[in-house]
């Protein structure tokens, strides 16, 4: 029994490497623990649905008011306090929530990049700002498709859907 | 009653022709009632149908005019790509020749030459490329016969393209944003690998407005409405004058006439 004390040592030791990957994530997420900033809308206090369902089902509903509008022709949305909505995503949701300051942020958190909405719908505050690069130096004559191509890849391999507007790829992943 | 080995094979060979007889008889039935079946609709009112009719007359007085396809660009957020490969076209001029092959004539050439004939989706009564879709991201909507897309459900495969014999689906080869001039934020822009062509403005239609052609041209060469409707614009446009269609003969029932 002359050992014990290495015995246990070691054992610990052993306990405290097999165990430290939990440690080290536990004391990551403390640190990285703070919410993202979101900047609420001024002009409203009241989403289309109570907060708690709108953060867990947003996708949802969104999805529910796309199959609707597109295929059912249908763009009256009575909300449960009987207020009515256009159900659509750049008139009512982009009309209150600016998507960067609230979409891209609470995506960027959680660390959902999945949807591609923004390949094709418009966040109308982005265009009002200005045209895009492409765009600017297509007018200026000499537009390169070459360019143009190769600005797709880092889309395809990040999967950033909107890698082609630099704020966005400034705030890290995107929606 | 004693039935005999012979008498009952000769039953049973009977009833077995006589089942037969019945089923062929229904078959035959059905197959006459679908034959004498309503061009649109079945029974009661006529199905709404969309239908555009457009008077190339007054086109010809307007050589080089294009503010029908600008409008529409400038609707839809259709982008201009000078790469005849990657063009995207929802209204778009083309020869008569072209349009109307069968049709063509010295005479033709002379009067169509340089003066705008515009073709868009037909919106066809049988849209081949409605049949082809393998996902149902194109479909005839029942309320008022626009062939629609759901560009959210498009794989990008291009059948539509292959069966539609007006050419008019575009696939996106290239990201359209760059080629946009002015994005109109409340109409999505198309992303990278899928088919787009007209809707009949379908999105203004839900406003209770005029599709975006009818409304910018300033000759109001193009008739909208329903074609079921006698008292239509469409309906009025076509009773006063002569008019063909694409392709006809091709029974996909066209909806888009030129008045000529
Ligand atoms: S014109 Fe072509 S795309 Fe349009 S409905 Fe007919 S087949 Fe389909
Ligand atoms: S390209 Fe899109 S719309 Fe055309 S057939 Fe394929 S899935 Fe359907």
């Amino acid at each position: 029994m002359r050992d014990r004390v290495w015995i246990y040592s070691g054992l610990a030791v052993f306990v405290a490497v097999l165990t430290c990957p939990f440690w080290y994530a536990l004391a990551r997420a403390h640190a990285a623990s703070r919410p993202p900033q979101l900047v609420l809308p001024a002009n409203q206090t009241q989403c289309v649905a109570p907060v708690s369902f709108m953060r867990a089902s947003h996708m949802q509903m969104l999805l529910d008011w796309r199959e609707d509008v597109v295929r059912r022709d249908d763009h009256r949305f009575v909300a449960y306090d009987g207020k009515i909505y256009q159900k659509s995503l750049t008139r009512t949701c982009l009309g209150c929530h600016s998507k960067q300051q609230f979409c891209d942020r609470c995506h960027a958190y959680t660390g959902v990049s999945g949807p591609y909405c923004w390949d094709c719908h418009n966040d109308p505050r982005h265009l009002a700002a200005g045209v895009t690069p492409e765009a600017q130096s297509m007018r200026a004559g000499g537009f390169d498709r070459t360019q143009s191509m190769l600005s797709h890849f880092p889309k395809l391999t990040t999967s950033s859907p909107t890698s082609r507007q630099p704020e966005q790829t400034a705030a890290g992943r995107t929606p | 009653m004693k039935i005999t080995r012979k008498d009952f094979l000769r039953l049973s060979g009977l009833s077995v022709l006589a089942a037969g007889a019945v089923r062929t008889f229904e078959a035959a039935k059905a197959a006459g009632q679908s034959a004498i079946r309503p061009l649109r609709g079945s029974g009661g009112a006529p199905r709404k149908q969309l239908a555009m009719a457009i008077d190339l007359r007054k086109c010809r007085q307007r050589p080089g005019c294009d503010l029908c396809m600008k409008a529409c660009r400038d609707a839809h957020n259709v982008p201009v790509i000078a790469d005849p490969r990657h063009e995207v076209k929802w209204i778009w001029n083309a020869p008569f020749a072209e349009v109307f092959p069968l049709e063509q004539s010295a005479y033709t050439e002379r009067n169509y030459t340089g003066s705008p004939l515009p073709v868009l989706c037909n919106h066809c009564d049988e849209p081949a490329c409605v049949r082809v879709c393998p996902t149902g991201a194109t479909w005839k909507r029942s309320e008022d016969g626009i062939v629609m897309m759901d560009w959210h459900r498009c794989i990008g495969c291009k059948y539509c393209m292959v069966a539609c014999p007006y050419e008019a689906r575009s696939f996106n080869f290239v990201d359209p944003r760059p080629y946009i001039e002015h994005i109109n934020s409340d109409f999505p822009t198309r992303s990278m690998g899928v088919v787009e062509k007209c809707n009949f403005c379908a999105e203004r239609l839900a406003a209770g407005k005029q599709p975006a052609c009818v409304e910018a041209c300033p000759a109001n060469a193009i008739a909208f409405g329903d074609s079921s409707d006698p008292n239509s614009p469409v309906c009025l446009a076509l009773s006063a004058s002569f008019s063909l269609r694409r392709k006809p003969e091709l029974g996909t029932g066209p909806n888009v006439h030129s008045i000529v």
